[in-house]
């Protein structure tokens, strides 16, 4: 969902790789989309040079990425065109990669560390409807 | 050239519109300008924020307003 006028939008990316952390890390930010924290848009698109996707982190008042590993491609690909993101990387946060089965509750967990890592807060109210006069 | 103004109604997407066509009117320069308010249309071009400014389809910005040297720039060339 669009966000009008772009006050407070915080844009959340994963990696969406595929082992089995990049496989936690597009839950974790599905999740917390669902709950109404982030508005979660597509990587692949400003990979692929998209401009409404690559003008959209440009002019967003946060972009958060969430890597499964430290190859961070999320986090890389936001800095390719210049947008510095806040970063997450679900090894850093205690996963091993290819030795972690994907749960709700590994997730839940992760949801959770970054809710309260401070770095990423979500927005106070719903990012989603609200519209500036 | 095919200008598009973003936005579903707010005050920052009428005033991007008002600059665009101040622009265009001031440079003497042919352009088709439509208002797309529909949140599909929107959200077809990838993006999450508006008011954005699109010309002949390309996304010149989206979430923050331009100042007039941009639009022109982007209108009129610098």
């Amino acid at each position: 969902m669009a966000e009008c006028c772009g006050t407070r939008a915080k844009l959340i990316y994963a990696c969406s790789g595929a082992a089995d952390v990049g496989e936690i890390a597009d839950r974790v930010v599905r999740k917390l989309r669902k709950q109404g924290n982030f508005l979660m848009t597509c990587l692949a698109g400003i990979g692929a040079g998209l401009s409404g996707y690559v003008q959209s982190a440009k002019g967003a008042e946060q972009n958060i990425t969430i890597d499964g590993c430290p190859v961070a491609c999320a986090r890389k690909t936001l800095e390719r065109i210049g947008v510095t993101p806040t970063s997450y990387i679900l090894t850093e946060l205690g996963l091993v990669k290819g030795k972690t089965a994907v749960t709700e509750t590994v997730v839940n967990e992760i949801c959770e560390k970054i809710k309260n890592s401070g770095n990423a807060k979500p927005a106070s109210k719903s990012t989603i409807s609200n519209c500036c006069s | 050239m095919k200008i598009e103004i973003l936005g579903t109604g707010c005050a920052k997407c009428h005033k991007l519109e008002e600059m665009v066509k101040k622009v265009l009117h001031d440079s003497k320069t042919d352009a088709e300008v439509n208002k797309i308010q529909d949140i599909k249309k929107i959200m077809s071009y990838g993006v999450m924020m508006t008011p954005a400014l699109v010309i002949d389809n390309d996304v010149k910005i989206a979430g923050k307003m331009p100042t007039e040297e941009q639009i022109k720039s982007w209108l009129i060339g610098s």
